[in-house]
């Protein structure tokens, strides 16, 4: 466990004991990503070789995000506000490895689970168990932790009479629930959650979202992205407010939501 | 419910300190492999179920290119080759799966294009399971080849037991093949199209349906420039003529579908992140 040689700065204390070694759980430093665009849409190859010879092949830089710095810490639920594309998505899949800093550093400690991609891979023609199976795999688990889980899962989705009927003759609200049971099944180190949750029912709401607040309080941190003010403002204890790449405000979530709403208003 | 919360994994990925891409998605593919098992899983059970024939169509389709091709090569052009229907089979068989494993890798990537900017995979999954599901097929349509041999009276070889090695081989090349296709898939959609144009014109220069010594010198000459004209030809002389070809052929099969991979591994890996910056 080496500590951090550079003094840290942080816009809000937390309090010690909820920072294990002291290392932020999801940390980025610096980060810029830019896509590089053409400047009229190229889909095809013959278009590409045409109008490269042609010289007419001209690129731009969209800048997604624009030298962020963040740091999460252990056990924080942390919301991101912002409009659309301002880059809040882009953050999301820096956090979750599926995209690469183009400038900066993205450091994760320990296991995502993003709750973007829920019922990923999903066969009609297999049964719930098989989905279970392929669709836990894409989300990293070993076939070992999916066999652990297995009965969880079922009881949690509600499906037990259903789980070795094949997918096709499900309704979409049983669909989404043993989607979430497969996400939420092991425990992660950093929750992904873009938008609030709808999932199923009223009663499986509930029962998700007190399934997200169990992983709170047994010490995950939490990225949520949301629309809702009001959700930000209640679930999260810090916030960061995006626009066009860059973070604007970072601090109290209560105080970020209300100068990003003000913001809003006055445009 | 208590046994899932238990103790997270501390893995920390740092996306400033990294092994080369070839490595890192080796070792990530490796921690992946259930995934890879999975998908083959789903794309077998999934063609089979609901077709009445399920199964049975793995096997009839290469039987029925057979036949036409036989019909036409002994009765319009006279071919004079010994069992032309097993030695046509053995060489569709190879063929088939290297042409639809190296196209089914870049449609899978397509396909999974989505998915692949919303959660993180290692990207050769998809093909890698492309192969794994040919692999299935090609070893369910040694069934046909069997009984077409012992049909027209072709004895079967022992040498038919080394028939794996040339198996692998071929899933090498198919392999490196379809990440190289892939990795300008990752730019360009109508990759998949052209590709397919290669593919027949790759067909022809195979002996797959032709004998090899219809072929003038020096067209042989060019056509053996072709790694499939080994491949097809190694996996032909195990399960057709049951000779064991001789080391040197071994060797440059070998020495093809290795290189084949690891440059297609290289650019593939190499390129790969740029996938999430395409939208």
């Amino acid at each position: 466990m080496n500590l951090p040689t550079v003094p840290e700065i942080k816009v809000h204390s937390v309090p010690a004991a909820r920072i294990p070694n002291g290392l932020p759980v999801v940390e980025l430093q610096d980060v810029t990503v830019s896509y590089r665009v053409p400047r009229e849409h190229i889909r095809t190859l013959k278009e590409f070789a045409i109008r490269r010879v042609q010289g007419r092949v001209q690129f731009e830089d969209l800048l997604a995000l624009d030298r962020v710095s963040l740091q999460v810490h252990k056990g924080e639920v942390f919301g991101l506000v912002g409009a659309n594309g301002a880059g809040k998505t882009t953050l999301l899949r820096l956090v979750a490895r599926v995209m690469r800093p183009t400038k900066g550093r993205v450091i994760v400690r320990g296991r995502v689970a993003p709750l973007l991609a829920m019922g990923a891979g999903f066969h009609p023609e297999l049964t719930g168990r098989e989905n279970v199976f392929l669709n836990g795999a894409l989300l990293g688990y070993t076939r070992r932790q999916i066999e652990e889980s297995m009965d969880w899962i079922v009881e949690f989705s509600e499906l037990s009479a259903f789980i070795d009927a094949p997918l096709r003759t499900y309704s979409s609200g049983m669909m989404a629930r043993l989607g979430f049971a497969v996400a939420t099944a092991q425990m992660p180190d950093v929750l992904i959650v873009d938008e609030v949750l709808s999932v199923g029912d009223i009663a499986f709401q509930e029962k998700s979202a007190a399934r997200i607040r169990e992983f709170r309080e047994s010490g995950a941190t939490i990225l949520l992205v949301s629309h809702s003010m009001a959700a930000v403002k209640k679930m999260c204890g810090r916030a960061a407010w995006l626009d066009h790449g860059r973070v604007v405000e970072l601090g109290e979530a209560a105080q970020v939501v209300e100068k990003f709403e003000k913001y809003m208003e006055s445009r | 419910m208590e046994q899932t919360l238990d103790k997270p994994s501390q893995e920390v990925y740092d996306s400033a300190q990294r092994l080369p891409p070839a490595l890192v998605e080796l070792k990530e593919a490796w921690r992946y492999r259930d995934l890879v098992f999975f998908l083959v899983r789903r794309d077998i059970t999934a063609r089979y179920k609901r077709s009445v024939l399920g199964i049975a169509w793995t096997m009839l389709n290469p039987l029925g290119m057979m036949i036409i091709l036989s019909v036409v090569f002994t009765q319009v052009f006279r071919a004079r080759v010994e069992g032309y229907p097993a030695y046509v089979l053995s060489g569709l068989i190879s063929w088939t799966f290297f042409s639809q494993t190296s196209s089914s890798a870049i449609n899978a990537l397509v396909w999974g294009g989505d998915l692949l900017r919303r959660i993180y995979i290692p990207r050769s999954t998809f093909a890698m399971s492309a192969i794994g599901t040919g692999l299935v097929n090609l070893l369910l349509s040694l069934v046909p080849l069997i009984v077409v041999n012992l049909v027209i009276g072709i004895p079967l070889h022992i040498t038919l037991l080394l028939s794996p090695f040339a198996m692998i081989m071929l899933a090498m090349f198919s392999l490196g093949i379809g990440l190289l296709i892939s990795t300008i898939g990752i730019y360009f959609a109508d990759v998949v199209e052209m590709y397919h144009i290669i593919l027949t014109a790759w067909f022809y220069a195979t002996p797959v349906m032709y004998p090899v010594d219809i072929l003038s010198t020096n067209v042989a000459m060019i056509v053996k420039l072709n790694p499939m004209f080994h491949l097809v030809g190694l996996f032909r002389d195990l399960v057709f003529y049951g000779t064991v070809p001789p080391l040197q052929t071994w060797l440059l099969c070998l020495g093809v579908s290795t290189m084949t991979l690891m440059i297609g591994w290289l650019v593939f890996t190499g390129k790969s992140d740029e996938f999430a910056y395409r939208t």
